[in-house]
């Protein structure tokens, strides 16, 4: 039983960190670079999502509050690739990596500046509510955040597969190039993944947010969630997905059976043991290129 | 100009109509070198118009320049008489000029048909699935692996889904850049008569880079020939073959055994 709680515990927090690796991997593969705010946009996007549905701001319905600041996150995702991410487009890796570090601690300073450093509490439907399922206590909100991971997976994948411009994010992602030739105008289409990216890490961030507190530092979280889709493989949707799912359900049962503090370091051992086992990652989409 | 005629004989496309594209003396650097150096031509409605040079010639950057991919810094690009240097590549596209790249350059994790769709990016007519079925007509290996992912095709037929892909961009000229590149002979063939065919029935009016001269000019109605950025001699297709210089550089033909002897100090005159 205890087992079954630590697993549940595991992958409520390892859809989190899923969606914040899903993050990362969509902005690398579409852009091929990494952006280091992406935990901090996770951050932003639970702070707005409060302002919006919490009683003490502007208390709207949770839902709607939850959708409005997807919508503003996704807003400011687009504006962050077009005001300035574009700028450095063909300047080297490292300039976008310390830019996007860079903007990881303004946002940080900017949260804390309106909201506070002081931990607060989004108020969710789900909040401290429980039941038992054949003796197994289980809290709402845990299953709140794998209910609506398996949602969000499954309109991401039907939008990537069906969808017009998803075929393009993939296209523009696998030959940009190609994709310029075809008529995809490429730019646009790095805001839309930035814009995406910006609403998934919302949701993340909320998600976050229905298990307890939040503060302007959550955004360090985004480090383990970049371990994660390196455990993935760098590249890979449904790795990132299945990356974050293995630290989050390593950590709970390192920190039970083996010592408080290994929970810590689970995320990045595993990612080391990956590196040096399989340095693609675990599903990894790698094909020798053809002559 | 005197075999005009002889052409249209075997071909009823091509030759005729007013010039779809129109390049007027463009210029495009790299960085400080200067890749294309005055380069004026025109392609006439229905016509296969082929570039010839050897590597480093230009030919590619004249593709890219025309395509919107690289800017010139100097001239005109005129297509139906519209000007349209320096427009993104995405709106050029849309204006109706397909680059089928050199290298094939398909989406390799999207399928076949994926990647055709992507070709129709622009499109908003519902002619789409009609036209895939009119690709899949001239390339019915493309239908069988309409699903197969395009990075497990074999060269030939990444390069067969490349040309589909162009044309399901509905362009007004098809830009061809070295489909031959990497493929058997027997293969090669096999391409160059779909592309003939696809003037020859469906009108489709191309420029055609190719190193391989010999195919090229048998199937262009017209040639250009390039050298370190400017053309050098240009003529119908039938007349360039007859050219002495064609023959010897291009098509690699030695002359009588008096000629052969003093190769070595012939030089190019462009007669």
């Amino acid at each position: 039983m205890e087992i079954a709680q630590l697993l549940l515990g595991g992958i409520s927090v390892g859809c989190v960190y899923g969606l914040v690796a899903l993050g990362f991997v969509l902005i690398y593969k579409a852009t091929e670079s990494v952006n280091f705010a992406q935990g901090d946009l996770m951050m932003l996007g639970a702070f707005v999502t409060l302002q919006f549905a919490n009683t003490a701001y502007w208390g709207m319905p949770f839902w709607l509050g939850m959708l409005m600041a997807v919508i503003v996150m996704a807003v400011i995702g687009y504006l962050m690739e077009a005001l300035v991410i574009r700028r450095l487009f063909g300047q080297p890796q490292f300039a976008v990596v310390i830019l996007t570090i860079a903007i990881g601690f303004v946002l940080r300073f900017i949260a804390g500046f309106i909201w506070g450093h002081e931990p607060l509490t989004l108020e969710t439907p789900f909040t401290g509510k429980n039941m038992t399922i054949g003796g197994l206590a289980v809290s709402l909100d845990e299953i709140f955040i794998i209910a609506t991971t398996i949602v969000l997976t499954l309109v991401l994948y039907l939008f990537f597969a069906r969808t017009k411009l998803g075929v393009a994010m993939q296209a523009s992602s696998q030959n940009q190039l190609a994709a310029y030739y075809m008529g995809v105008p490429v730019k646009r289409i790095h805001g839309l993944v930035w814009a995406l990216s910006g609403g998934i890490s919302t949701i993340a961030g909320v998600l976050f947010a229905a298990r307890g507190s939040i503060d302007p530092n959550l955004g360090l979280l985004g480090i383990k969630a970049f371990a994660a889709a390196v455990i993935g493989g760098f590249g890979s949707l449904p790795g990132a997905l299945a990356g974050g799912l293995i630290v989050g359900i390593v950590e709970p049962f390192a920190g039970r059976y083996i010592a408080a503090g290994y929970s810590q370091i689970m995320p990045y051992a595993i990612m080391l043991l990956v590196l040096v086992l399989r340095p693609n990652g675990l599903f990894a989409q790698v094909q020798s290129k053809k002559v | 100009m005197t075999d005009t005629a002889g052409l249209t004989m075997e071909r009823k496309s091509g030759a005729t109509g007013a010039p779809v594209l129109e390049v007027k003396n463009i210029e495009t650097f790299y960085g400080a070198v200067m890749a294309i150096r005055g380069v004026s031509l025109e392609v006439g409605e229905g016509q296969i118009v082929t570039i010839l040079g050897a590597n480093g010639a230009g030919k590619t950057t004249l593709l890219k320049t025309i395509s919107g991919v690289m800017d010139p810094e100097k001239g005109k690009i005129l297509l139906d008489g519209r000007e349209i240097q320096g427009h993104d590549p995405d709106e050029i596209v849309r204006l109706g000029v397909a680059h089928v790249p050199e290298g094939r350059e398909v989406f390799p994790f999207l399928s076949v048909e994926e990647n055709l769709r992507m070709g129709a990016f622009t499109r908003r007519d519902d002619g789409v699935s009609a036209d895939i079925e009119m690709v899949y007509s001239y390339f019915p290996i493309l239908r069988e692996r309409f699903r197969q992912q395009a990075g497990y095709l074999s060269g030939g037929q990444q390069q067969m889904l490349a040309i589909g892909r162009g044309l399901m961009t509905k362009p007004k000229i098809l830009l061809l850049d070295e489909p031959s590149l990497g493929l058997s002979p027997i293969l090669v063939q096999e391409i160059f008569h779909i592309i003939r065919r696809l003037n020859a029935e469906q009108g489709v009016t191309m420029m055609l880079v190719e190193q391989n001269a010999k195919v090229a000019l048998k199937t262009a109605h017209y040639g250009y020939v390039m050298e370190v950025g400017r053309i050098v001699m240009n003529g119908p297709t039938r007349q360039l073959m007859e050219s002495e210089d064609i023959q010897e550089f291009y098509l690699g033909m030695h002359g009588e055994t008096q000629r052969g002897q003093k190769r070595w100090k012939r030089r190019k005159t462009w007669r």
